[in-house]
């Protein structure tokens, strides 16, 4: 009956290993020493072989969201524990865990902000947070963002990191699935781009949802990409796995995913591909914008957007962080998200 | 397999063994037995009553997996004179997993999509059993479009342990393929009729599980993953299924008060194991009943329901 073990398994912990002075890293890979201020500069990309270490929600939103641009909503969505679950845990108990170790109410950040000066509406998942796995929070957040997108004629950004479909919330969990992949079906209609990021990894219920939907689909370097899980696979068919199978290369050979982007590249990237959509940001960022408190103009929503769609940009912007348009600074920067909680 | 019987029906089928016996005996002896066998009648009904209404969600599990439970075919069978299959995705390969075609329910043109299972093992194999690689949900959806085009409802009848996780399934896009499917079945503009036959795990099942209304026959289940899987990674042993059923609430009542399904359609006593042709009667009233009510609806309006429907479910606090 091994088939019926699914979900994802086998995707273990990369394993940190972080020296004991806390200052220093050892690369998995490579077997470099790193100093960790360094690797965290370089986007926690190996100086020595490039590889990625996984990055949580906050890193990913400093990656790619212009300083101070991100603006948080639904961030009180939590998760009901509908079904009463227990395991060798409550289910309350693990999500309670899971906040007191992220800060974050659930797996998925969602918000509006400017990348490179383009107004965008981008949901960000968190591994750290049971493992990434999408239950109705994550679901319903994503929905959400989905609509905020087509409110606002924003292009839609979602950057996957995740087991799966979320157990504890049984049925409910797989209807997370179709629920996202429905309202992709509005966002399509009213003709928003989606530009799908699949980072490490990206796995089950997640990847077999609106992670695959993107019209364009970017996967970060070596993450891993599949639907059933390595060691289910090996039990099921009863041999070792080809070197490389689901890894994003494999994926691209095989030509489920656009492209391969290294993640210090990965923000120009999106931009010259948010500029096709849309067209280059409205207004050219001012290096000197001493105090501006709110930009609204910075927040345009897409420019020419094609007919149909609600009056436009009127929902859009209300942003607590300064200095919004300020793209140019994101080469070594660190930016920290606008807004915590 | 063919004299399968699950653990809690071992009662009721030794009392109507020993009342075969006393028939037979009576018969060659030419005595009557007639009392005794009536008392025994009688305590087999009430037995099999007891049972059946008080099984556990992993006896319903049991059940939807009988090896005597129809499958797709068995119902196109006697629901259906002149189906036809359709074979292929156009891209790849036939997957024999899942069976997809056309023909008339009532007096309705219908397209009819299900997963397949089988009895004997080298139609197991063939079948897959029952689990789909990416070519069955492309199938599936290719003939979807095509009901859409000439306006005809789809019909899906889910029984699957799951998509196939394979080398090649993974390698031809698995995730993508139902990903796909759960975007298109959002915005077919035709009504689709989802019922849960048997096994409803997870992706795979949700692959062909879009719809206006779905429908769960008694001893079926549905949930994100098979109770064996569940068990395995929630609590280290798929010996514990019959906990992780009963956690993760998979059972048709649970479903509908979750308001994951819409309606659960009752098999005939002992299960449709039992009575394939009165299961297949209740299932083609069900599905006769629901298609003319969605007939009603225009199709722009049976698309922007059908999205609300999903987007409704899940349940949070905020
Ligand atoms: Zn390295």
């Amino acid at each position: 009956m091994e088939w019926f073990k699914r979900v994802t398994p086998g995707l273990e912990a990369q394993t940190k290993k972080e020296l004991p002075d806390g200052l220093w890293i050892k690369c998995d890979r490579c077997g470099e020493i790193l100093y960790k201020k360094e690797l965290e500069r370089n986007r926690m990309v190996c100086t020595g072989c490039a590889f990625h270490f996984r990055m949580d929600s906050m890193q990913y939103i400093a990656l790619l969201a212009d300083e101070g641009s991100f603006e948080e909503f639904n961030e009180n969505l939590s998760s009901a524990d509908p079904l009463h679950f227990k395991d060798s845990k409550k289910y309350t108990d693990r999500l309670e865990e899971a906040m007191a170790k992220t800060g974050l109410k659930e797996a998925v950040r969602t918000g509006e902000c400017t990348l490179a000066g383009l107004p965008v509406v981008m949901a960000v998942m968190d591994f750290r947070f049971i493992g990434g796995s999408m239950g109705s929070v994550v679901g319903e957040k994503v929905s959400r963002a989905i609509d905020r997108a087509v409110e606002t004629r924003r292009p839609l950004i979602i950057l996957s990191a995740s087991g799966g479909a979320r157990m504890q919330e049984g049925a409910l969990s797989l209807m997370q699935m179709a629920k996202t992949a429905a309202k992709l079906a509005l966002l399509a209609e009213a003709r928003i781009p989606f530009i799908s990021i699949l980072t490490d990894p990206t796995a089950g219920g997640t990847t077999a949802s609106f992670s695959m939907l993107g019209d364009v689909i970017i996967a970060e370097p070596g993450a891993f990409i599949g639907f059933a899980g390595p060691r289910v696979i090996k039990q099921t068919i009863g041999q070792d796995l080809p070197e490389g199978f689901q890894r994003a290369e494999f994926v691209q050979e095989h030509g489920f995913v656009d492209m391969i982007v290294d993640r210090r590249q990965l923000k120009e990237q999106i931009e010259r591909i948010l500029v096709w959509f849309v067209g280059p940001a409205r207004k050219k960022p001012r290096r000197a914008a001493p105090k501006k408190k709110s930009a609204p103009e910075a927040a345009e929503t897409v420019a020419s957007a094609p007919k149909r769609g609600k009056a436009a940009g009127e929902k859009s912007a209300k942003r607590t962080g300064s200095s919004a348009a300020k793209p140019q600074t994101r080469k070594n920067s660190t930016t920290k998200p606008a807004s915590e909680a | 397999m063919k004299n399968y019987v699950p653990e809690f029906e071992k009662p009721i089928v030794e009392i109507e063994r020993r009342i075969a016996e006393l028939r037979e005996y009576s018969a060659s002896k030419d005595l009557s037995f007639s009392r005794e066998i009536e008392r025994l009648e009688e305590k087999a009904r009430q037995l099999r009553q007891e049972v059946y209404s008080n099984l556990t969600r992993w006896q319903r599990v049991q059940l939807a997996r009988h090896p005597n439970r129809p499958y797709t075919l068995d119902y196109v069978r006697l629901m259906m004179s002149d189906f036809t299959e359709f074979h292929g995705d156009r891209l790849f390969a036939d997957d024999p997993a899942v069976v997809a075609g056309i023909g008339t329910l009532g007096a309705i043109s219908v397209a009819l999509i299900g997963h397949q299972k089988a009895r004997d093992t080298r139609e197991k194999i063939r079948r897959n059993f029952g689990m789909p690689n990416p070519e069955g949900y492309r199938k599936a959806l290719r003939l979807m479009k095509l009901a859409a085009r000439f306006s005809r409802p789809v019909l899906c009848l889910v029984d699957t342990p799951g998509a196939y996780p394979g080398l090649g399934a993974e390698e031809r896009g698995q995730a993508e393929a139902i990903a796909r499917n759960l975007l298109e079945m959002a915005r077919l503009p035709v009504p689709i009729v989802v019922v849960i036959i048997g096994d409803g795990a997870s992706g795979g099942a949700l692959g062909i599980g879009v719809g206006d209304r779905i429908l769960m026959l008694e001893n079926s289940w549905y949930s994100v993953i098979s109770p064996e899987g569940c068990a395995a990674i929630l609590y280290r042993d798929s010996a514990n299924a019959h906990i992780a059923a009963e956690s993760m609430k998979v059972a048709p009542e649970d479903l509908l008060e979750m308001g994951v399904i819409d309606r659960i359609l009752r098999e005939p006593e002992g299960g449709a194991h039992n009575d394939h042709a009165a299961t297949a009667a209740t299932l083609k009233a069900a599905l006769l009943e629901e298609m003319e009510k969605l007939a009603a609806i225009p199709s722009e309006e049976l698309v922007r329901r059908r999205i609300d429907k999903f987007a409704r479910m899940g349940v949070w606090t905020e």
